[in-house]
């Protein structure tokens, strides 16, 4: 992994209203690093996140794209978007367009391709997240994990530098979670610089170099995957890792019970 | 019954010509009311204040005024500051800018009901606002608004029969016509109505198969 700084977030702080939400937040994301963001709801983790490509105002602080600023006066917002991936918990699948029109849309609008180039990439792109089959259905006729992977589809054909993932698992099913973390790894392996805020704490702990754990607008600690888990050197993030830990043992107890 | 068909054959030509007029007004005016409808839906819920109120301003302000009134201030109004139209250029225009008030607010409400999230969206993959709206929301209020839509472009295609009072030889000016030299105005009416039931039939089913076409999946 090179020590090259992708993203650099500096003193971010953000008010809804008078209620601080993001409280003098600082990070870096090194070129090819994945990054996870842990913390209890309501901690302030999807307004982090989409602070960092622009879809939410910041009142202080400053973030970098490399050498962009996104923060500044002037800075080119969505031309710097379109370097940034998003994927939302809640997918957000353009619901009038069809799997390839989903795709199609920033391909033709943004990137400005012409239509053989851009459909090469909608199927290079569906066939990377396991869907080529499904490029003339519509939102609401997949699974929410198609839909979710179908929407890390549409991010990718962007070719960004970096992949913002908000909690892409915790609208789906049990069943479908599988299939889009399968994905997620794929682009770990492929050196993708991601950013990834999720309750998976496994998936977690298995993709991430460093792991931020976020609580009431601030952040706690950050470390390796391995100082976060199994070594916490803070006493919230301990009650908050040993709590997920005993709320999963009582899971698998009480499923263990029922068979 | 035999009589009244008798008498009605020889108008039937002019009633059909008529029929043509109602038709032009109806269809220019609707693609006008449908485009600035849009244009005044996007300006009061995206636009900046002063726009904004301006557009609610017309809005109100044509909603709270009878189609008739707006005819006429076209009609005779307007040429007072130097605008002379048309009879037919102006019932095309006064229906059209009340249309547009109406479909206005349709829309409007479409809007409102897409999910904010399409928009973030649009916008997370680099898209402007402007084509964002373009591309997205409106795409999707569209359909939304369409039984409305549908509801209120058949209203008015009955509402045509007001440009009779600028003496536009429309549908129901040509009958009108028809009973003044006949003095049988019960019969000729009947024809008019009966042409009206065709046409909003028509249209309505025209309208049913726009609406299942294009009805968003949820
Ligand atoms: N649009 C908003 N307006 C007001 N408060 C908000 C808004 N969005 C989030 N919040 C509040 O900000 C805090 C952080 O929310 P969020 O970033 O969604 O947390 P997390 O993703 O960690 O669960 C919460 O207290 C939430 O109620
Ligand atoms: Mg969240």
């Amino acid at each position: 992994m090179s020590s090259r700084n992708l993203m650099r977030v500096s003193h971010l702080t953000k008010y809804f209203g008078d209620t601080p939400v993001l409280n003098d937040v600082s990070l870096e994301v090194a070129a090819g690093e994945v990054k996870g963001i842990i913390g209890p709801s309501g901690a302030g983790k999807s307004t982090l996140i989409r602070c960092l490509n622009g879809l939410e105002p910041i009142d202080s602080g400053r973030i970098w794209l490399e050498d962009t600023e996104l923060t500044a006066a002037r800075a080119n917002l969505d031309r710097l978007r379109s370097r940034i991936g998003f994927v939302f918990q809640d997918f957000n699948l353009f619901t009038h367009l069809s799997v390839a029109d989903n795709i199609r849309l920033g391909l033709r609008r943004v990137r400005r391709l012409g239509r053989d180039e851009a459909d090469h990439i909608v199927h290079r792109e569906l066939a990377r997240v396991g869907l080529e089959s499904k490029w003339q259905q519509y939102p609401a006729e997949l699974s929410g994990g198609q839909q979710q992977r179908v929407s890390i589809a549409r991010a990718l054909a962007m070719e960004p530098e970096l992949m913002l993932f908000d909690e892409p698992t915790s609208a789906l099913d049990p069943e479908s979670v599988g299939g889009v973390l399968r994905v997620m790894r794929s682009l770990v392996a492929e050196g993708m610089t991601m950013i990834i805020v999720s309750h998976e704490m496994a998936f977690i702990e298995a993709v991430a170099n460093d792991v931020l754990f976020m609580a009431e607008g601030r952040v706690v600690e950050e470390g390796s995957a391995e100082q976060i888990f199994q070594h916490p050197q803070q006493r919230r993030t301990r009650q908050f890792i040993d709590g997920i830990a005993a709320a999963l043992i009582g899971e698998a107890s009480e499923e263990g019970g029922g068979a | 019954m035999n009589d009244w068909l008798a008498f009605a054959w020889p108008h039937l030509p002019a009633l059909l010509k008529g029929t043509g007029y109602t038709l032009i007004i109806w269809v220019v005016a609707m693609l006008f009311g449908s485009l600035a409808g849009t244009g005044l839906a996007v300006t009061r819920v995206y636009g900046a204040t002063p726009w904004r109120r301006l557009a609610t301003g017309y809005i109100e302000l044509i909603r709270g005024t009878p189609l008739l009134v707006q005819m006429f201030i076209v009609y005779q109004g307007l040429p007072q500051v130097g605008i002379v139209l048309s009879p037919l250029t102006a019932a095309i225009t006064a229906i059209g800018l009340n249309t547009a008030a109406y479909q206005a607010e349709y829309f409007r409400a479409g809007i409102r009901a897409v999910r904010p999230g399409q928009m973030q969206a649009a916008r997370a993959i680099g898209l402007s606002r402007r084509r964002a709206i373009r591309h997205v929301v409106l795409p999707q209020a569209w359909r939304i608004a369409l039984p409305q839509w549908a509801n209120e472009v058949v209203i008015e295609l009955k509402y045509t029969s007001v440009a009779f009072a600028i003496s536009v030889p429309e549908l129901m000016g040509q009958a009108q016509m028809i009973g003044a030299d006949t003095f049988r105005y019960f019969e000729i009416f009947l024809v008019a109505a009966v042409i009206y039931v065709v046409l909003v039939g028509l249209v309505t089913l025209l309208l049913d198969v726009v609406e299942r076409r294009y009805a968003l999946r949820h």
